[in-house]
């Protein structure tokens, strides 16, 4: 890690990165999810990389987490629902100082807390186990509801994929949620057009995505961000915080395997073991990347 | 007849609601069956109707578990058990969060509705749940005894309930002792009777007593944790079980009875008395349970089979 970005993440008490510090450090972790994935043999490279700004973006700029008290009453939530992103989100937590760096590459290894899915006990951190597709936005609801229940002011934040959002059970709690109305709960998609078998729109057509938020009822954002795009996504922020209609939903357009020029975009690479001259050939593109947005620093 | 199953754990909830400000309650748009409504009307802020949505409903739940609150799920037994055993499995039971699942219209008691509405595999699934517990009560006196228990729990537990007014046993029952209850006692066959088969088994105790059988009576409402050492004391002294339940004989009561006694050294033979493995069909409740071999008839002529 590039010890700019090393002694900004560990600045005490922490202060939120910019826009060129985040896109930095989110090249950084990518490659670290690549290494990992590729040691491992197993593992989910293609939605991991597709969501490797956003998880930054969240846990570095915007989310209200404390890693010395990680299950804090008032802190923000994060429901990875597309769970087989797990690398992604392990890797930014460990960078967040929720556990050490040094587990990463225990990654899926019996004994190891970091499980294939994410699981809420074994891992600090981690807000809820996910993993079997579209559990994350009913949960998001129940938690956002407790917020109220409970008096408490947090942001539920809930991340699926196109995977989620063909399960039932996230339509049916796209209904209820637009009932009970929950603050603060923001549905962040990965719309990255691309699933196990092959391309959405030939496994399961999803557009028009928006239009169909907006006729559930939903409070989303008009303009589709762009999610490797760290001034889009800051961008997508400050409409978050532009009004006070909840539930909000927002599209961020991204790109399967983003950074891997010959794995982008292609269904393939969803969850296949990483071979020796793939990775050779991917790191140094991924290497390049850094490069290019550390000179910015 | 004592008041119906559902009535007195919906007016229970209700009045536990009041000094548990912990409680969230959910229904899946049958409050008015269940009863979970008598809570609603009383906290409209703690209440959620999410409609016929049973995955959802139990998602929800799960966000409201992690924040600290007790929530109690609401919906016929056999649609839980089945619309959302993926939520109940891998988001409560894997992350061992809090929750009362109340099973409404158990067994056959949705009896006119047929067998869609039925629920004769439910405890079955349950069982095979890590971390889950699954009760069913033989009275409305036992729900609220196990509904209490349930709140206590930082876990699952599953709470099977009857749509009907069911004979009020009024047994000593805690459920917090996990504990079965020797109702009769009896030296030549065990009748283990699980959830509301249990007046249908004092019917049949009766019957044998008659023939000059002594049966002893056991109610036996925890299918999980199972109480080995209740069974197991009676059954290493008859030498004889039968398991009565209103639920598929595959995989439910009668087989958490064989899986418990499996390690013991004694022999014994055993009758299982239950739905056969087949659907169900229409009808009224009590001749539902006699066509289905819920019977006091039945059950003493399986016990007389091993005599």
């Amino acid at each position: 890690m590039n010890p700019i970005l090393q002694s900004l993440i560990e600045n005490k008490p922490f202060t939120p990165l910019d826009a060129t510090q985040l896109s930095a450090l989110a090249a950084n972790l990518r490659l670290e999810m690549f290494d990992v994935l590729h040691s491992r043999q197993t593992g989910h490279w293609g939605g991991a990389s597709s969501a490797a700004e956003l998880t930054t973006a969240l846990y570095f700029n915007r989310m209200n987490v404390n890693p010395d008290n990680p299950r804090d009453e008032d802190r923000d939530r994060f429901i990875l629902s597309k769970g087989h992103a797990s690398m992604n989100l392990y890797t930014v937590l460990a960078h967040r100082g929720f556990f050490p760096v040094s587990d990463l590459p225990g990654f899926r290894t019996l004994g190891s807390h970091l499980q294939g899915h994410p699981s809420m006990n074994k891992t600090s951190g981690v807000d809820m186990s996910t993993g079997a597709l579209g559990h994350g936005l009913s949960i998001g609801i129940g938690m956002a509801l407790a917020s109220q229940v409970n008096n408490r002011d947090y942001f539920t934040y809930v991340l699926s994929g196109e995977g989620c959002l063909d399960e039932g059970q996230t339509w049916e709690a796209m209904l209820s949620a637009s009932k009970f109305k929950p603050r603060k709960l923001v549905y962040m998609i990965d719309y990255n057009g691309v699933q196990l078998d092959g391309t959405s729109n030939d496994i399961m057509p999803l557009d028009p995505l928006a239009d169909k938020f907006h006729s559930f009822g939903w409070n989303v954002a008009s303009s589709e961000f762009d999610g490797h795009d760290m001034n889009s996504i800051l961008d997508s922020f400050a409409w978050i915080d532009s009004d006070d209609i909840w539930p909000k939903a927002v599209i961020y357009k991204t790109v399967k395997g983003k950074g891997v020029s010959f794995m982008e975009g292609k269904n393939t690479w969803h969850g296949a073991p990483i071979d020796d001259d793939s990775y050779s050939k991917g790191r140094v593109e991924l290497l390049a990347d850094i490069e290019k947005k550390e000179a910015l620093l | 007849m004592s008041v119906a199953m559902r009535e007195a754990f919906g007016k229970k909830v209700a009045e536990l609601g009041k000094t548990n400000d912990r409680i969230v309650v959910l229904d899946a748009d049958v409050s008015s069956s269940t009863k979970s409504g008598l809570f609603g009307n009383e906290f409209p802020e703690r209440f959620f109707n999410v409609g016929v949505a049973e995955a959802n409903m139990v998602g929800v739940a799960a966000g409201l578990a992690t924040a600290g609150l007790h929530p109690i799920v609401n919906a016929f037994s056999i649609f839980l058990a089945l619309k959302a055993t993926d939520q109940i499995r891998n988001v409560f039971c894997y992350n061992k969060l809090p929750l009362v699942i109340a099973g409404a219209y158990g067994g056959l008691s949705d009896s006119y509705d047929g067998a869609s509405h039925q629920s004769i595999t439910d405890i079955a699934i349950m069982r095979a749940l890590p971390e889950m517990e699954v009760i069913v009560p033989c009275d409305a006196q036992m729900a609220e005894s196990a509904l209490e228990y349930a709140l206590t729990q930082n876990k699952p537990v599953y709470i099977r309930l009857n749509r009907n007014a069911v004979p009020d046993v009024g047994l000593p029952f805690d459920a917090a002792q996990k504990k079965g209850v020797v109702v009769k006692e009896g030296s030549d066959v065990t009748l283990a009777a699980n959830g509301i088969t249990l007046s249908a088994t004092l019917e049949a105790a009766q019957i044998l007593e008659g023939k000059g059988i002594k049966a002893e009576v056991l109610a036996m409402p925890f299918v999980k944790p199972f109480d080995v050492q209740t069974l197991k004391a009676s059954v290493e002294k008859t030498g004889r079980l039968v398991s009565v339940e209103e639920h598929t004989v595959v995989g439910g009561f009668g087989s958490a009875c064989l899986e418990a006694l499996s390690t013991e050294a004694f022999n014994y033979s055993y009758r299982a008395v239950g739905v056969e493995d087949r659907f169900t069909e229409t009808g009224g409740y009590d001749e539902l349970l006699v066509t289905y071999g819920i019977s006091g008839a039945n059950i003493a002529a399986k016990a007389e089979e091993l005599v």
